[in-house]
């Protein structure tokens, strides 16, 4: 019996070192273009991955191209630093929580003479909200969120917040199941800054979100677009980079920019600060601000571009003159970005949507 | 009256399992990208699903994970069931709590720890720590499956063969691996489902670049999952029904032969 436990101990050690030799060989696999490469960090679906091509054809730069889904779930992966990225795509608050955290690397815009050749200059006056000297990002895509209605579903045309709380329009409504959207439309309304932290003024905001919360539907995030091209729903809160693909299923639906004012969010290029490579980030930054490429991104993901010269680019008339697509900002004086408010207003606004959602 | 209530009974469950693969398989028909809309019928989801480069790549990203990592957890998972027949009641015992341990622990608690480990050991992410992670998680599964039939074994009969000759090797493969088969081949399979499902530790261990489908999916999410996933998972789920439908019909198949030889004997 002995000698029979033996063997097979001697069996299984070897088994054993036979398969982690195998998975380990596994584990490194190395490949660089000929000019190095560049570790990209970007939402999921947001490129052309033809203009990822194009850019490993022209600069011989090989891009090992990564996805997230939300901000949220990108943080951690890059404070981890389980892998060392150079660039990555964040939203503005998000942004601003990177900045202060000292995760962030200064641009220098030399380097990148497109940048300030296509961007608009007033992207960037719109990005000091979250980045006040404009040292640290570069406008990718951007939009505003505002209300979509179906124009046989109401009486009158939409065009302020203050419409969502009319009793009308009971379990008509759809609002944005996330907390700072729906605390936006709540701060707009009352007239606040949508970044408040005054206990004060969200405790009116909380107390207009609970008053409103017989008249909704549904508190719901991408299923907005379904629902109103479906005409479930006559009026709904919504992302303006989906206002214009839900227009072309629907043609009764008409999206506004509220009168109160609202959220413009804009996803930026950030370089990380321990970025292995820099100069090829900066290339690669450099290359998605080309007109071109910025016109054919655009075209992909119909998202509005801040890059003025593509929109030069655009053949179809109603789309580059579209007020949805390209709202003139200057137009509106009540429009902000959010900003990154620390980790105990995070909970407090979070503590707050849990009343509502409770109630 | 009771047969009816019955078949119902039948007809709801049936209903409640499968309305929504249902849906998903229509809608991937669907010429409109939006659900809330029938724009008539078309392939074009299917030929657009192969040539799409990234999409196929994860695919093959994740039957490869699958079956790596199931296949090596079935060697070590069995392995060590052979290892823990020969111990003492008490070990044996711990042992197998031990292992039980992984597969009641939450994915995300399981993913987090891998990554952290991952990091301080200085590994670099991408196939080779998602197959690491999946080969970990699988083991547990297929000791599960194995060990009731090393309980059954019978060692007399190895023993007998080792007396008439044979080298240990031979003894294991000729004697002991055909009745534990069943074992190592229900354990196999789950294995290779649990790691096809995963999604939370895949999303904690990968490298850069590196997708398996459900990541992939998940990163759609911002913009609105592809019409071109609901082809996939339409393929999917027909090849898994074909495969069942097979697995089950062989085996009736064989006893009715041996019925019918038995009888003409």
């Amino acid at each position: 019996m002995k000698k029979y436990r033996i063997h097979h101990t001697k069996q299984i050690i070897i088994t054993l070192a036979l398969l982690s030799a195998v998975t380990f060989c596994g584990c490194s696999s190395t490949d660089k273009g000929i000019n190095g490469q560049v570790i990209v960090y970007n939402w999921g679906e947001y490129i052309d991955p033809e203009t990822i091509r194009m850019f490993e054809e022209e600069t011989g730069i090989k891009v090992i191209y990564d996805e997230f889904e939300t901000n949220e779930s990108m943080y951690p992966k890059v404070e981890s630093g389980a892998v060392a990225y150079d660039i990555a795509c964040p939203s503005d608050y998000m942004i601003s929580r990177m900045i202060q955290n000292g995760m962030l690397s200064e641009l220098d815009y030399s380097k990148m003479p497109n940048v300030k050749k296509n961007i608009g200059a007033q992207y960037f006056d719109q990005s000091k909200g979250f980045d006040p000297d404009n040292k640290y990002s570069i406008p990718y895509c951007w939009g505003t969120v505002g209300i979509l209605y179906n124009k046989t579903m109401v009486d009158e045309p939409i065009t302020r917040w203050e419409q969502l709380w009319d009793e009308k329009y009971a379990d008509n409504i759809l609002m944005q199941d996330s907390v700072r959207d729906a605390f936006m439309v709540a701060e707009k309304l009352n007239g606040f800054s949508m970044n408040t932290l005054d206990p004060d003024e969200l405790a009116i905001a909380k107390n207009s979100l609970i008053e409103q919360k017989p008249l909704i539907q549904a508190y719901v995030v991408d299923q907005v677009r379904d629902k109103m091209i479906g005409g479930e729903a006559a009026i709904g809160v919504i992302y303006s980079g989906e206002a214009i693909y839900t227009q072309r299923e629907n043609s009764n639906l008409v999206y506004v920019i509220p009168e109160e004012g609202t959220n413009v969010w804009i996803d930026s290029w950030v370089i990380l600060k321990n970025a292995p490579n820099k100069e090829n980030a900066e290339k690669f930054i450099d290359f998605m601000c080309r007109e071109d490429i910025a016109l054919l991104n655009f075209e992909y993901i119909t998202y509005s571009t801040p890059n003025e010269a593509a929109r030069e680019l655009i053949e179809e008339e109603d789309i580059k003159n579209s007020e949805i697509a390209f709202p003139d900002l200057s137009q509106y004086d009540n429009l902000e970005t959010y900003v990154y408010l620390g980790e105990e207003g995070d909970s407090l606004y979070n503590e707050l949507w849990k009343e509502v959602k409770a109630y | 009256m009771k047969s009816i209530l019955k078949k119902i009974y039948i007809a709801l469950i049936i209903l409640f399992l499968y309305a929504p693969i249902g849906t998903l398989i229509i809608l991937s028909f669907n010429e409109s990208k939006t659900r809330a809309k029938w724009g008539g019928f078309t392939f074009k989801w299917y030929i657009s699903l192969f040539q799409n480069e990234e999409i196929l790549r994860a695919l093959f990203n994740t039957l490869l994970i699958a079956f790596a990592s199931s296949l090596t957890a079935t060697v070590i998972g069995t392995v060590a069931c052979i290892a823990m027949m020969a111990m003492k009641r008490r070990t044996k015992s711990i042992l197998m709590g031990i292992t039980n341990i992984p597969m009641l622990n939450a994915d995300i608690v399981t993913g987090i720890s891998l990554m952290l480990l991952y990091i301080s050991l200085g590994i670099r992410f991408g196939m080779g720590t998602i197959l690491l992670s999946h080969i970990t998680f699988n083991i547990p599964y297929v000791i599960l499956s194995v060990m009731p039939r090393v309980r059954q074994l019978n060692i007399s009969t190895y023993e007998a063969a080792l007396d008439l000759g044979a080298s240990h090797i031979t003894a294991f493969f000729k004697v002991m691996f055909p009745d534990l088969l069943p074992g190592i081949l229900s354990g196999f399979l789950m294995a290779f489902t649990m790691s096809l499902d995963d999604f939370i530790i895949t999303h904690f261990t990968k490298g850069v670049g590196v997708d398996t489908l459900s990541t992939k999916i998940y990163t759609e999410i911002k913009k609105g999952i592809k019409p071109e996933m609901y082809a996939l998972s339409a393929l999917i789920f027909i090849t898994v029904l074909t495969l069942l439908v097979l697995i089950n019909l062989s085996p009736t198949d064989k006893n009715k032969t041996d019925k019918s030889r038995a009888k003409a004997e």
